[in-house]
């Protein structure tokens, strides 16, 4: 089947590629001009004659026909021409193996400097190599011939002694520190016999080390570097049209100063320079080289820039893509909209379209977007004839356009709820950063998304923008649909978790609906209505409810769980109804949620989606009703907390003082591998970390219930850390993994003794967030800011250099079907993957969780 | 360099054996691969110390692993 559909639709297959390098001879033939003179046109504006823009080179002017082949600007690709250059010189990119090839042979012969069996020997052997075990082989086999030859000292052949040849960067090269100058260079290169050329990995039909060395020079044709005219009417020249103005101009001078018998020295010093232009010409970043450079300073872009690196032809031409219908806004919340659909701009869904073909059942539908109009909003842009003709829709071509419509037609309609759209925010950096959405247009100029999908895109609102895409064709939304609509990427193939989940006031909503609600019936219905949840049928007929009995109501009757809280405590599902325990992080967030997984597992993706939904929006509506408001006395702690507290911190200064006493003392016990400062440090480090770790268990231990350890306690915000420090004390501010210690000459601010090293010295924060912070304090709590601001500014950046390469190291592995990984050259990576063969993405947090698949068996 | 044959025997050195003629058909039969599939190992490696191997032979390694107890994994021997 698959050879068929090939057969019909590939004409020419590529079989193989050669590259190879031009011989003189060659350039002279492909190149239709000579280029003699510098100048570029006439006095009437004229190209020149064997200029650089001579028409022969093609055509850049509208109107005009290329004097080589005839046709016209756009369909002429444009031609080459050559120089001929004075004195030969050296290749920039050729000087590693002008150098290997200078080495390896005779400078008198010409012969490798190995004996003839040797020779004949290594050719088989090369041949070998490359059929058993491929180029890299191939390539450290000629390595090694290299090294071998280039430490001969005399020709085996006519047993002229050898000199050692160096290299002095970029292109001069020397025989016992004597120059040898490109001329005698390229006669030595021309004597090296084709089968000897093999050997130092170069193929006599493709290439001859001679060509390395220039004396001819390929003139690319104008169309590779337009000339662009100004509104002042003036003409500014391309950046190679520069380069080689000067490197023709210098040629002509060198002409003429050879012509004329002048000295050595001069002609010499001209050479010089040619090699300069010709070096920056191909490459203008030559380490030893200064870079050639505008009359206002900033280097020319010469052809390797041209190519190279990210703006470069290959990685932002060849690699980077740029696509119609899609559109970039700013981000907001809505959680009221489904997680499955984006929120699209009233703008947007007039400008981004959809293809409709027109057949004769949809005329009619078909023809009231028409006549809507591209002003009005289900309407339509563009009207697309059978022969490829786009009109667009106006109030003066309706009429008209209404009255040619007919099956076969195609018409761009305005973007309307329900249609596919690719979501996607940068970096992205697993497939969920680009997901399929339903859209769902809205008024306001903002991307709306439901707050539970952040974590897989890595948003927030602050300013976040992120990208909408709308596929055009069937095949496209199709694909799009299947492989990644949201639903499809709740369970993560990194960690077999969901990676969508409840976030913030969702999930406290659920931790104080199950734990401190009670409700009469008809304001649980009210509740669970609000919530979107029509459904009363499991509410009971009871009088009053608590709230794991309207948690209940959402859940399916069949489900049964065992799991954990946050805290430990147990949380049972029984028969579809919340018998004990809460529901926090730990059942729905996202990334631990082991209940979602099994839900997941039992009733598939479509539900657990409609399920997160409903969860979400009960959370909120309670949350809405009951409210949950923090504020400073959230934090409040009785009198024997403080004091305990306060305790606590005493004693660990009182630890300190004796770490330093026993330091100056010298009494201190060195950790293996440490110095004595270092050992002190990391003593003192442990001794007041663990006093505020403690103050913030005292904190915990008083603190009575609020908005700020609800949210804390559910998992929605902060944490024991965040606790702590607004309530007991802030603890040891760190710059680079140390205490602070840098500022003024042994001491960190001028209200301190020199070489004083205790807590509070060193950036130690007793106070908490609520009591207010002395100013040292305060400046030590900037000195941390502002050294993780640093520390992540740095760290993007490499991070993401890293994940680039990681990426292109192993984007075409492959799991076979057999259960191994290969390459694209089907060598085996991992005989099993992963080593133990558990697609992640079906398991459990990476495990496969057998007991409760066995339980399902027997019980289902 | 020289390397202290005692290495064998630390504990994070997982197990290299030698294959017969047999198992090494074996193997590349179950996965279905040519020699020059499977991955390598330099003739000069330490954990092939004392094995007496000559170039195409094939290695078993056997490692612990977190995931799935232990795996096995197979190296040709070359001498590149």
């Amino acid at each position: 089947m698959a050879d068929d559909y090939t057969a019909i639709h590939v004409h020419k297959k590529v079989q193989s590629i050669t590259f190879q390098s031009f011989s003189p001879k060659m350039i002279k033939k492909i190149a239709v001009a000579k280029v003699v003179t510098p100048e570029l046109y006439d006095k009437e504006g004229y190209p020149v004659d064997g200029g650089l823009m001579d028409i022969r080179l093609g055509v850049i002017d509208p109107g005009l026909n290329c004097k080589t082949c005839g046709s016209r600007l756009k369909e002429c690709q444009g031609h080459f021409g050559y120089i001929e250059l004075a004195r030969p010189v050296i290749h920039i990119n050729f000087v590693a193996h002008i150098l290997a090839a200078l080495r390896t042979t005779c400078r008198e012969c010409g012969r490798l400097l190995l004996k003839q069996a040797k020779i004949n020997k290594l050719l088989e052997e090369l041949k070998q190599t490359e059929k058993e075990d491929g180029l890299d082989a191939k390539r450290a086999k000629i390595k090694a011939i290299i090294t071998s030859a280039r430490n001969t000292t005399s020709c085996p052949h006519c047993k002229t002694r050898q000199q050692k040849i160096t290299l002095e960067k970029p292109t001069t090269f020397l025989e016992n520190e004597k120059r040898v100058n490109p001329i005698e260079i390229r006669s030595r290169l021309e004597k090296i016999p084709d089968e000897d050329i093999s050997l130092i990995g170069l193929e006599s039909e493709f290439i001859r080390p001679e060509w390395m060395i220039l004396t001819v020079m390929l003139i690319p044709p104008v169309t590779m570097r337009p000339s662009i005219t100004l509104e002042t009417g003036e003409r500014s020249e391309d950046d190679l049209t520069h380069k080689l103005g000067d490197i023709v101009r210098i040629n002509q001078r060198l002409f003429e100063n050879i012509n004329a018998g002048a000295p050595e020295i001069i002609v010499e010093d001209l050479w010089d320079l040619l090699q300069y232009h010709v070096t920056t010409f191909f490459d203008n970043a030559v380490a030893q080289l200064p870079p050639a450079r505008h009359r206002s300073g900033q280097p020319l872009k010469t052809i390797s820039e041209r190519l190279k690196s990210k703006e470069g032809r290959i990685r932002h031409n060849l690699a980077g893509k740029r696509t119609n219908f899609s559109s970039r806004t700013v981000i907001s919340p809505d959680p009221r909209i489904g997680m499955n659909e984006v929120g699209v701009p009233k703008i947007v869904a007039q400008k981004i379209t959809i293809p409709e073909t027109v057949t004769k059942w949809n005329m009619d539908y078909i023809k009231e977007f028409i006549e809507r109009g591209a002003e009005n909003y289900p309407g339509s842009n563009y009207i697309i004839r059978p022969d490829g003709k786009r009109k667009r829709i106006t109030d003066e071509t309706k009429e008209q356009l209404l009255e040619e419509l007919q099956p076969g037609y195609v018409v761009e309609r305005h973007l309307m709820d329900g249609d596919v759209a690719i979501f996607n925010r940068q970096p992205s950096l697993h497939k969920m950063s680009m997901m399929c959405h339903r859209v769902k247009v809205l008024p306001g100029r903002t991307f709306r998304i439901n707050p539970a999908v952040c974590h897989p895109y890595n948003a927030d609102f602050d300013g976040d923008e992120m990208n909408l895409h709308v596929p055009q064709t069937e095949e496209a939304r199709a694909e799009a649909e299947i492989l990644m609509e949201v639903q499809t990427q709740i369970i993560s193939p990194r960690y077999g978790l969901s990676v969508i989940g409840c976030i913030q006031d969702a999930i406290s909503g659920n931790y104080v609906l199950t734990k401190f609600i009670d409700l009469p019936r008809k304001e649980a219905a009210e509740l669970l209505y609000s919530a979107g949840i029509d459904d009363f049928s499991k509410l009971g007929t009871k009088k009053i409810l608590n709230g794991r009995e309207i948690f209940s109501s959402i859940l399916p009757e069949d489900l049964d769980f065992e799991g954990k809280a946050k805290d430990g405590t147990p949380v049972v599902i029984k028969k579809g109804k919340l018998v004990e325990g809460v529901i926090d992080d730990n059942a729905f967030g996202s990334e631990k949620a082991l209940l979602f997984r099994r839900i997941h597992k039992k009733y598939g993706k479509d539900f657990t989606l409609k399920l997160m939904e409903q969860v979400s929006l009960l959370g909120i509506e309670t949350l809405l009703k009951y409210g949950l408001s923090s504020g400073l006395s959230d934090i409040d702690m009785p009198k024997e907390a403080t004091e305990k507290i306060e305790e606590t911190l005493t004693k660990a200064k009182q630890a300190t003082e004796d770490l330093i006493k026993q330091f100056r003392d010298g009494e201190l016990e060195i950790l293996p591998g440490r110095s004595m400062e270092e050992t002190l440090e990391l003593k003192i480090m442990e001794v007041l970390n663990k006093a505020r770790n403690e103050t913030g268990n005292i904190a915990q231990e008083y603190a009575k219930v609020s908005a700020t350890t609800i949210m804390a306690r559910s998992g929605a915000r902060g944490g024991p850390l965040n606790m702590a420090q607004m309530a007991a004390c802030v603890g040891q501010q760190a710059m680079r993994g140390k205490r602070i210690g840098k500022g003024y000459k042994g001491r960190t601010l001028s209200c301190f003794k020199e070489k004083d090293l205790s807590a509070e010295a060193r950036g130690f924060v007793e106070n908490s967030f609520k009591k207010g912070l002395t100013p040292a304090e305060f400046f030590f709590g900037s000195i941390t800011g502002r050294d993780s601001l640093m520390d992540t500014a740095l760290r993007t950046p490499k991070s993401g250099y890293l994940y680039r390469r990681l990426a292109n190291a192993m984007q075409d592995l492959k799991v076979e079907y057999d259960g191994t990984i290969r390459d694209s050259a089907k060598k085996v990576v991992q005989f099993k993957y992963g080593e133990d063969g558990i697609d992640v993405s079906r398991s459990e947090n990476g495990t496969i969780n057998i007991k409760q698949i066995i339980q399902d068996v027997v019980e289902g | 360099m020289k390397v202290d044959p005692k290495i064998i025997n630390h504990v994070l050195m997982p197990k290299h054996e030698k294959l017969s003629d047999r198992q090494k058909q074996e193997i590349l039969k179950t996965y279905n691969i040519t020699e020059g599939q499977l991955p390598k190992i330099k003739i000069k490696d330490a954990g092939l110390m004392g094995l007496d191997v000559k170039r195409g032979d094939v290695i078993r390694i056997t490692r612990k692993t977190r995931t799935a107890g232990t795996s096995y994994f197979y190296r040709v021997v070359t001498d590149v």
